[in-house]
């Protein structure tokens, strides 16, 4: 048995299957992972996402430590409560995990993911020599993610006393509420909230969302979600031996101001002038059969590359994939699917934003 | 608790087998099976006329989560496939045992039945 969130036993009587994830025991479905994933791209669907890592980071050398830390620069967030999506790397370039960052009121918050939290939090300890700083993990807290084009109307209407707070936040952006912590963020190309609750109070908010009709989502729904809205997962579409700039994870480096040391900088100026040899891309395979991480992609007259994650598309009917491939591709490919070399079509990420097709 | 019919027959690669009256038998998944897989999004069959050998990975069920080999249960002939379901792969969530059936045989020899698992032997494997 594995470790439990707080929401285990409303899991179990929404008949969620339970499987291991990172140490949890988590929901893979509640049924059907398609119709969940429906539910997000058409209404409004909720994942308990407690087993995420919360960490603060207080104290007058905050910002500083954590230019130094992230490649992207939480110089950016103008704005209590706007948050930052960074890569955290480490000296060789390679990415020990990505999170997200809020910038708080004098102080700022982190949340990593559950199956790195040992390596991340000792990362993180070592490096806070010479800053004045304290890290504060949060376990306390539980996190339901809601989301979907319905999702915040109906937070709205369960906890009125934060309806206000929640038309204005804007899109990234987080502001805490009595004890709560309601983000405008998530990881299913749907608008939506993720909430931080008190442990005591997040089984109450959940069976509340189920009884207005907010479909629960096991982690299966999430993978396919992410997928088609073109999001990395780590360990699948990048790792510490992968290079954030054959990622997809270009966009979230700040480069300037050009004397900011962050931990990888070295590494990826070295690697950007040498020229970078790999590229993250979608690929749309229009037949029948299923791309799946580590397949081997083949592009003529340019190599290999290799399908990161890949899935069937409830949305599109037909397997997606993310995968990397030589930088010189171009807008075909084929996928070697269990000895079956399969054309597909190769497409700037994502698949999937709002409900839409974008490719 | 999956569901396992008593008047099937099992082999442990998940597969069941209806022995009907003019001695063919008819090839499915299980329900355990399907539990195991997911939503189903694709099918492959056999061609109709193919000799198969009882072991021999002759289908392939592809799941949201995974693919998954299909065993020949028995050694024979298939007789027939189930278009309605590559036509409709979800069926096999819905109703494994009936609609849901995969393929036909003719078997080379019935004294091969004896050595399938009945339901109480199938329900132990699966624990």
């Amino acid at each position: 048995m594995g470790k439990q969130t707080a929401l285990h036993a409303s899991h179990i009587e929404a008949n969620g299957k339970i499987v291991d994830f990172g140490g949890w025991d988590m929901p893979i479905h509640y049924g059907s992972q398609i119709k969940e994933h429906n539910a997000v791209r058409e209404a409004a669907g909720m994942f308990d996402v407690s087993h995420m890592t919360i960490v603060d980071v207080r104290g007058p050398d905050a910002k500083a430590f954590l230019q130094s830390l992230l490649a992207n620069d939480v110089d950016k967030l103008k704005e209590t409560g706007k948050a930052l999506y960074s890569g955290m790397l480490n000296n060789n370039g390679g990415v020990i995990d990505d999170l997200i960052v809020y910038r708080m009121d004098g102080w700022y918050r982190t949340v990593v993911n559950c199956a790195t939290r040992d390596k991340d939090l000792e990362w993180m300890t070592a490096h806070t020599k010479g800053f004045d700083i304290s890290l504060t993990e949060r376990p306390e807290m539980a996190m339901v993610a809601v989301q979907g084009p319905e999702a915040m109307g109906m937070v709205q209407k369960i906890k009125p006393e934060a309806a206000e707070l929640i038309d204005g936040l804007k899109v990234f952006q987080g502001l805490p509420l009595q004890g709560w912590f309601y983000a405008r963020t998530g990881y299913t190309g749907e608008d939506g909230l993720e909430i931080m609750i008190p442990e005591d109070a997040v089984a109450d908010f959940w069976t509340q969302l189920i009884e207005a009709g907010v479909q629960p989502c096991g982690l299966g729904a999430r993978d396919t979600l992410r997928l088609e809205a073109g999001m990395n997962l780590y360990g699948n579409d990048m790792d510490e031996e992968t290079s954030p700039l054959q990622a997809g994870m270009g966009w979230t480096i700040a480069w300037e101001p050009s004397d900011r040391e962050f931990i990888g900088r070295t590494a990826l100026e070295a690697e950007k002038a040498a020229g970078v040899p790999m590229k993250q891309v979608g690929l749309v395979m229009e037949t029948r059969g299923v791309m799946r991480s580590h397949q081997k992609v083949i592009v003529e007259g340019a190599g290999e590359g290799e399908v990161t994650s890949g899935t069937f598309s409830p949305t599109l009917q037909c397997s997606v994939a993310i995968a990397r491939v030589p930088t010189n591709t171009g807008d075909t490919a084929q996928v070697d699917v269990r000895g079956k070399l399969i054309d597909v079509k190769v497409i700037k990420l994502p698949f999937v934003r709002n409900g839409k097709k974008l490719f | 608790m999956s569901n396992i019919p008593a008047e099937l027959k099992y082999v442990a690669s998940h597969e069941w087998i209806r022995v009907e009256a003019d001695g063919t038998v008819t090839v499915g998944i299980t329900d355990f099976a399907q539990e195991q897989l997911g939503d189903v999004v694709f099918i492959e069959l056999p061609e109709v006329g193919t000799e198969v050998t009882a072991d021999q990975d002759i289908a392939v069920v592809e799941s949201v989560k995974a693919a998954s080999d299909i065993y020949a249960p028995l050694t024979g002939k298939i007789i027939a496939i189930n278009d309605a379901v590559v036509d409709a792969p979800e069926a096999v969530n819905e109703d494994p045992y009936g609609e849901a059936w995969f393929f036909k045989m003719e078997l080379s020899d019935a004294s091969q039945l004896d050595s399938l698992m009945d339901a109480d032997a199938y329900a132990a494997a699966c624990e």
